[in-house]
């Protein structure tokens, strides 16, 4: 055995360490992508969460009609003129939090003072944005309960969260955002697709 | 002489601070050097040394896969079976999980049956490594248990009508039998009940039994030393540093070793399953891919591969309750080699023909069983069968006589070893 | 490096793992489970050959859904693996209003089939895997006259079938000639049976309809298991992973082991 054998050759020692655990860790992440992406919607997931149908030709003019779609309530809100009048009014819009829709999720058709595509109908989903309990319709304005200075909206009864004809949320209540709008699209004047955009294919 | 490790005893301060603060509160370092740096292993280990670890990573596998299988099975016989195929088809990434998972089991036997051989040819039951031996036994039970129940799961047609007729074998116990196979089934039959008894049986109890028996198993083994090829207890001769002079610190080298036995057996898993792993039948049976029938029987029931040399004995026997007995007898017969073995020699090396001619017609028996379990029982085969058992069993009966009678060779005071 | 000791050394286990893979190997894959006669000819389907799918999935839709679901299989996954769109899958394969994310469900109801066949038409999405596609080829092109079926057909395949002749139209009638015997003789168990005869032709020619079943039987492989072809793809990369990981692992192996001697 020569004297060079006896020798560790700790460069090639080290390279060879550092190669193998380099692609040991590259295997290993390599094997952990199929058990993360296992987490993911799966293809029935996705069906069940496909787009929902809601026939609208048959709400009456200041009606609420409730869907499902993902698990969630989609409240579609068929508005009258008067309703649709309160929401420019300043005695409303200065007593919301965030008027221009800056802060709340609404796809950008929805980026306006009616918050919809069409200012008729009214598309939200119906999970307050304080803790998720469902608001409740309260159309009439000057309610009993709610005051005479009430416009008409929605009302969390679980902590008195207030939201106007538009789903946006007032001042001084314990929700920070206006109420969501799911993407949607008009399939024919009679009928909506919740969870489809208009722009997208 | 040890191998100097690059580099991580460097950076003292923070590191070995932390570390001394959790080794005064959690012997990790401790333990690190007892079962790692500084156990040490014999140097001559071989090709079949490398069935141990395989069988720990098969272990980690199973349970891994089995975890993330368990996000999406639903235990139900109406639901079993499509929970299956949306595995399969509709969860991504669904069809490997559940692929590594089959393959994994039959890789397992696989890798078990070759380790136990290993023990078998080199004495590893031997003085004082019978409580390594039993606690190995026993995990091939549980393991056995494990893959019966597994089975039933997916609620194929195999998996019913298997369950039944290893079921309803427990009937032949005289006395007692009926009423314990209606407790095992909770039913009067093969149910939903028994499907849901059965899965938290495979997922829970089962697994958390085989962890536990796989650390005694290892720490059985720690406390002796591991025996080696030449069955040469390398204790006996200590270097000047008080370490054996046959022995080599576990880690680095054989971690190192072991790392490519891994790379080796992952191709040869990975061959299978990406392409074959069904193996034409025998790793996922086709009648399987049927949904439970009550009222159709496959064609021929058959276990699955790795247990068919037990069930080619049960099916020899003309007599149900002794075929029965006969094949607990075959498993539970191994427990006892350690005793039945008085051979004061440990390794075939230094064995006479006696053993070399017993294990070799044994290892022949135990395959042709395993093949005749396979096939349809035709009078022809049922002989065989016959024939193939007796010498399956005359192994352990006879262990005590040949392995005294041996002429054995004169086992040397070091290992024999090559540089490789 | 890899000198002749080591060679010798490697020499045994190798040869073992050699040996032992060859056994494996050369098993004969299990039989499919089929009963009666025993399937000869090969259906032969490459799932890769798309355009064969395509029209395995028009024949599927066309003559299989009256009666046999896929109900594991969805109509948007077909497209995406045929190279459908999914305007193309509704337009071609869809009948009744159902949407891409929807699996191939028929409305024949279960009971109703029940007291019509006597046993409910079963779904098709796993029949490749559990009887092999060479049966369901070999079952597709078996059935022959039979005048004391109430189908008026029986199958060699699965003699006593309740399934009618779906596919008359295209292939005909054929009759089951047997050896010695004349065809009015119904205890075809015990003849030796020699061949089929076209008595009736259909709008297909022989080679035509055999292409035909091919092209389904090829389908219903496909929908067996969607994910053949990619599992064979990812075994390619995966395993040449593993070589470059092998001769890193290896070379290590062998630095380290040279301080043992």
């Amino acid at each position: 055995m020569s004297a060079e054998a006896e020798q560790v050759d700790g460069a090639r020692r080290h390279f060879l360490l550092v190669a193998t655990t380099v692609t040991g860790l590259v295997g290993v992440g390599m094997t952990a992508v199929p058990f993360l992406a296992s987490w993911k919607p799966s293809a029935r997931a996705q069906a069940l969460g496909a787009p929902v149908d809601a026939d609208i030709s048959k709400i009456e003019p200041g009606a609420i009609m409730k869907v499902m779609w993902r698990g969630q309530a989609i409240y579609i809100v068929r508005r009258t003129a008067e309703m649709i009048a309160t929401l420019t009014t300043p005695a409303v819009k200065n007593g919301l939090r965030d008027p221009e829709s800056g802060e709340s999720e609404q796809p950008s058709y929805a980026k306006n003072d009616v918050r919809s595509l069409k200012p008729e109908f009214l598309v939200l989903i119906g999970v307050c944005t304080h803790l998720g309990c469902a608001p409740l319709d309260r159309f009439q304005p000057a309610d009993a309960e709610l005051g005479a200075t009430w416009p008409g909206g929605f009302y969390c009864p679980c902590h008195g969260s207030k939201f106007d004809l538009a789903g946006r949320v007032f001042k001084d209540v314990p929700a920070p955002l206006n109420l969501r709008v799911p993407p949607y699209r008009y399939v024919n004047d009679g009928l909506l697709q919740i969870g489809a955009d208009t722009e997208a294919a | 002489m040890s191998a100097k490790m690059p580099d991580s005893t460097a950076r003292p301060g923070r590191m070995s601070a932390l570390m001394g603060w959790i080794d005064a509160r959690l012997p990790v370092t401790r333990a690190i050097k007892e079962h790692a740096t500084e156990y040490y292993a014999p140097k001559n280990f071989n090709f079949w040394y490398y069935f141990g670890s395989l069988a720990a990573l098969v272990l980690v596998l199973q349970i891994v896969t089995g975890i993330f299988l368990t996000m999406n099975y639903k235990p139900s016989a109406t639901e079993a079976f499509a929970s299956v195929e949306y595995i399969m088809r509709d969860v991504e990434w669904g069809w490997l999980i559940r692929y590594m998972h089959s393959t994994g089991a039959s890789a397992f036997f696989i890798v078990i049956y070759l380790h136990m051989f290993r023990g078998l040819m080199y004495g590893s039951h031997k003085n004082p490594r019978e409580l390594v031996w039993i606690f190995g036994m026993l995990i091939y039970l549980c393991l056995m248990a494990e893959a019966f129940m597994g089975y039933l799961l997916p609620w194929g047609n195999m998996s019913y009508w298997g369950a039944q007729v290893i079921v309803s074998l427990f009937g032949a116990i005289p006395g007692i039998g009926e009423s314990l196979v209606e407790w095992i089934r909770g039913d009067y039959y093969i149910s939903d009940i028994t499907l849901n008894r059965f899965f938290a049986l495979h997922v829970v109890a089962l697994p958390i039994a085989l962890i536990f028996l796989v650390i005694a198993h290892i720490l059985a083994l720690h406390e002796v030393g591991s025996n080696n090829p030449d069955g040469v207890e390398i204790k006996k001769v200590k270097g000047p540093d008080g370490h054996p002079v046959d022995g080599i610190p576990f880690h680095p080298y054989y971690t190192v070793k072991d790392l490519v036995g891994i790379v080796v057996f992952a191709a040869i898993f990975c061959c299978v399953l990406f392409f074959a792993p069904t193996m034409g039948g025998y790793f996922l049976e086709h009648a399987n891919f049927e949904p439970a029938n009550a009222l159709q029987t496959p064609e021929h029931i058959a276990p699955v591969w790795y247990f068919t040399p037990f069930y080619a004995i049960l099916r020899a026997v003309p007599n149900k309750l002794v075929g029965v007995a006969l094949m607990g007898i075959a498993v539970v017969a191994f427990f006892f080699v350690p005793w039945l073995d008085r051979s004061k020699v440990k390794s075939i090396r230094y064995r006479g023909w006696l053993y070399k001619a017993f294990l070799f017609s044994f290892v022949v028996s135990f395959l042709a069983l395993g093949y005749l379990g396979l096939q349809p029982a035709t009078t022809t085969y049922t002989n065989a069968a016959r024939i193939f058992g007796a010498v399956y069993f005359a192994f352990f009966v006879l262990m005590p006589w040949y392995t005294k009678a041996d002429q054995t060779k004169p086992v040397p005071e070091r290992v024999t070893y090559n540089a490789h | 490096m890899l000198t002749k000791k080591p060679m010798r050394k490697l020499a045994r286990p190798f040869v073992t793992a050699l040996v032992l893979s060859a056994a494996i190997l050369s098993m004969p894959a299990r039989s499919w489970a089929a009963e009666g006669h025993a399937a000869v000819e090969k259906a032969n389907n490459d799932i890769s050959n798309t355009a064969s799918l395509q029209r395995g999935a028009r024949n599927f839709v066309n003559y299989c859904m009256g009666c046999h679901s896929a109900r594991y299989v969805r109509y948007n996954r077909l497209g995406a693996d045929l190279g459908l769109s999914d305007q193309q899958v509704i337009d071609n394969l869809m009948f009744n209003g159902e949407r891409p994310s929807d699996t191939m469900k028929v409305a024949m109801p279960v009971d109703a089939a029940k007291r019509w066949f006597g046993t409910a038409p079963p779904d098709l999405s796993l029949m490749s895997r559990a009887r092999g596609p060479d049966h369901i080829y070999a079952f597709l092109k078996s059935f022959y006259i039979d005048p004391s079926r109430p189908t008026g057909v029986n199958n060699l395949v699965l003699p006593g079938t309740a399934m009618p002749h779906v596919l008359w139209k295209l292939q005909g009638y054929q009759q089951a000639k047997y050896e010695g015997q004349s065809d009015a003789d119904h205890s075809a168990v015990h003849k030796k049976f020699t061949g089929f005869e076209l008595v009736e032709k259909g709008t297909l020619t022989p080679q035509e309809y055999d292409q035909f079943v091919r092209d389904t039987v090829n389908f219903l492989d496909y929908i067996g298991e969607p994910m053949q072809l990619e599992r064979r793809n990812l075994g390619m990369r995966v395993l040449g992973f593993l070589l470059v990981f092998f001769l890193f692992a290896y070379f290590l192996k062998k630095e380290y082991w040279k301080d043992v001697k």
